[in-house]
């Protein structure tokens, strides 16, 4: 303290710049920390105007979250079914003997491992144990139900079990020729399109979000400018002044990100339950999944990192034109 | 060191705010630039601080060409300057010492060599009890004095003031009239705008006057003006 009270002249010149008493690493550590914690700091006392602004990121977020969930467990469903699709084939004609006959001449097909015949009687019997109308159906005059023939094609390739079923329907007597698992396909498919779907919906909801941060760091940007030009003249880089932008970018982010965690949560505990019970009339073997702990830590982190690209673009935008003048 | 060599400024509006200035400042030496407001003080600042480019000529502080110094290299050119406003520009967001501490962060101090520096500077400023203050919580001689710790934290080789005294009574003028002279007696080189001629009177300095942008006074050949100002009212 002595020899800076003691302001004599020095003998030697002083140096354009002072040495630095850290390493350009331990500064810029030091510096990307103070940044990190300072704007973290600034979020939380200004509590309301931040969980405004994670919250609309949080339900921007949670939207195609949830959605891609439930595609994500869609696309598990009916992966417990025996993909040899059987084919039912509802006959027109009635005659047992023709029937018998017809049976018999399928079992001696190669592409055929089993063919069963179900009688009306069969049939309406089973459906009074299963569905519970047994009442209604007594009250019918006359069984309305067809005879039917289920076909186990030996080969469950997708080629000849569609080659199999373009056979069946050129029988005579026959009135449609139905394969049952195509309701699975045609749920694949649904699946798929709706996968695209998610796609363009998580890229617009995902713009969105970048647009809200980016236009509130602008505000920040705004709020902060006679601090900045003081930065700029005593010495701040350009990197130094957009950190802590940068920063409350990535917060926002990850606040944005926990929320739409919560929602998610939400939505699944509230329709979980009636989901999984619909689903499992489909497939017994289903279990509605969650996101787990990985997938919320990735939504948290992915999210972050799109607070900062909204922050590094508005910061690229309007950081520059703020000179001191 | 400031050199100015035939330097000119001309704005997009046409106004020419500096017109043909050429006048060196050594190391350690202060000197007050002096005129009318408009006649070009403030341009003469901007330029130094490079928030100008001059429109003719050269201008070289300490050994470098401001014309050449790319963007990038503008922040570490200015830290090599200390800067005490007019409205002294403190943050209200933080302490005192956070203040003054600023560009000592921005350079990338360790925190304990920052904290005697700045305490160091606050101790020179007549402030060291003050650091944890609010700057709000000041008086406006007080803020102006912890301007000048945050100016001078970083041992700047040239410390620019503009109109450093422009909203003290007289008496804290001079008291940080005398914290100049003592920085320029270290051999920091101090360059002050002021039109307080009564201060300056008061003080035997070097004088650059300006007039319509031009140097009437204190150029390179008739360094030492002794002649009582006139006309400048």
């Amino acid at each position: 303290m002595a020899a800076q009270r003691d302001h004599r002249p020095r003998t030697e010149p002083r140096p354009a710049t002072a040495a630095q008493p850290l390493g350009m690493f331990a500064a810029a550590l030091a510096q990307h920390q103070g940044a990190a914690v300072d704007s973290l700091h600034k979020l939380l006392i200004d509590r309301v105007s931040t969980l405004l602004t994670c919250t609309v990121m949080g339900i921007a977020l949670a939207l195609p979250l949830a959605l891609w969930l439930l595609l994500q467990n869609l696309t598990l469903l009916g992966t417990g079914v025996d993909r040899t699709g059987s084919i039912s084939l509802f006959m027109q004609q009635d005659n047992p003997a023709a029937l018998h006959n017809l049976v018999a001449q399928l079992k001696a097909r190669d592409d055929v491992a089993e063919a069963t015949l179900i009688t009306p009687e069969q049939a309406l019997q089973e459906f009074e144990q299963k569905s519970g109308f047994g009442e209604a159906l007594a009250g019918l005059d006359e069984n309305p139900l067809p005879p039917v023939i289920t076909v186990e094609p030996a080969s469950d390739d997708g080629a000849e079990v569609t080659a199999l079923y373009e056979y069946l329907q050129t029988l005579p007597g026959l009135d449609v020729a139905q394969l049952d698992l195509q309701w699975l396909q045609r749920l694949q498919a649904a699946v798929q399109l709706a996968s695209q779907l998610a796609l363009w919906l998580t890229a617009l909801l995902g713009l969105g979000v970048v647009l809200v941060i980016g236009n509130t760091i602008r505000l920040a940007i705004a709020n902060r400018s006679a601090e900045i030009v003081v930065i700029k003249l005593v010495g701040g880089t350009d990197a130094y002044v957009a950190r802590p932008f940068l920063y409350t970018g990535f917060w926002y982010g990850v606040g944005g990100g926990l929320i739409a965690l919560v929602l998610v949560e939400i939505s699944l505990w509230t329709f979980g339950s009636p989901l999984t019970r619909l689903l499992t009339s489909y497939d017994p073997a289903f279990q509605l999944g969650g996101l787990g702990l990985q997938g919320g830590f990735l939504v948290v982190v992915a999210s972050g990192a799109l607070g900062w690209l909204g922050s590094a673009i508005s910061v690229i935008r309007h950081l520059r034109a703020i000179e001191p003048r | 060191m400031i050199k100015f060599d035939d330097v000119s400024k001309r704005y997009p509006s046409g106004h020419e705010a500096l017109s043909h200035v050429s006048f060196a400042l050594d190391d350690g030496e202060l000197a007050f630039v002096t005129g009318h407001s408009g006649a070009g003080k403030s341009t003469l600042l901007k330029l130094i601080m490079r928030m100008e480019l001059p429109s003719s000529g050269q201008l070289v502080i300490n050994g470098q060409n401001l014309n050449k110094i790319a963007r990038e290299q503008l922040p570490y050119y200015r830290r090599t300057i200390g800067l005490v406003f007019q409205d002294h520009q403190l943050l209200f967001d933080r302490s005192v010492y956070d203040n003054v501490a600023l560009p000592l962060q921005i350079a990338g101090y360790d925190p304990r060599e920052a904290s005697r520096r700045v305490r160091a500077a606050l101790d020179k400023v007549g402030l060291l009890r003050k650091e944890t203050q609010n700057p709000l919580a000041l008086s406006a001689g007080e803020q102006q004095r912890v301007g000048i710790a945050r100016a001078v934290v970083n041992k700047p080789s040239l410390l620019l003031a503009d109109e450093p005294t422009g909203n003290l009574d007289p008496e804290l003028a001079v008291e940080v009239m005398g914290l100049f002279e003592q920085f320029s007696q270290v051999g920091v080189s101090v360059l002050i705008a002021t039109h307080d001629h009564h201060l300056i009177s008061r003080m035997r300095h070097r004088r650059l006057q300006l007039e319509q942008g031009r140097l009437i006074a204190g150029s390179p050949v008739q360094s030492q003006v002794k002649s009582p100002v006139k006309g400048t009212h």
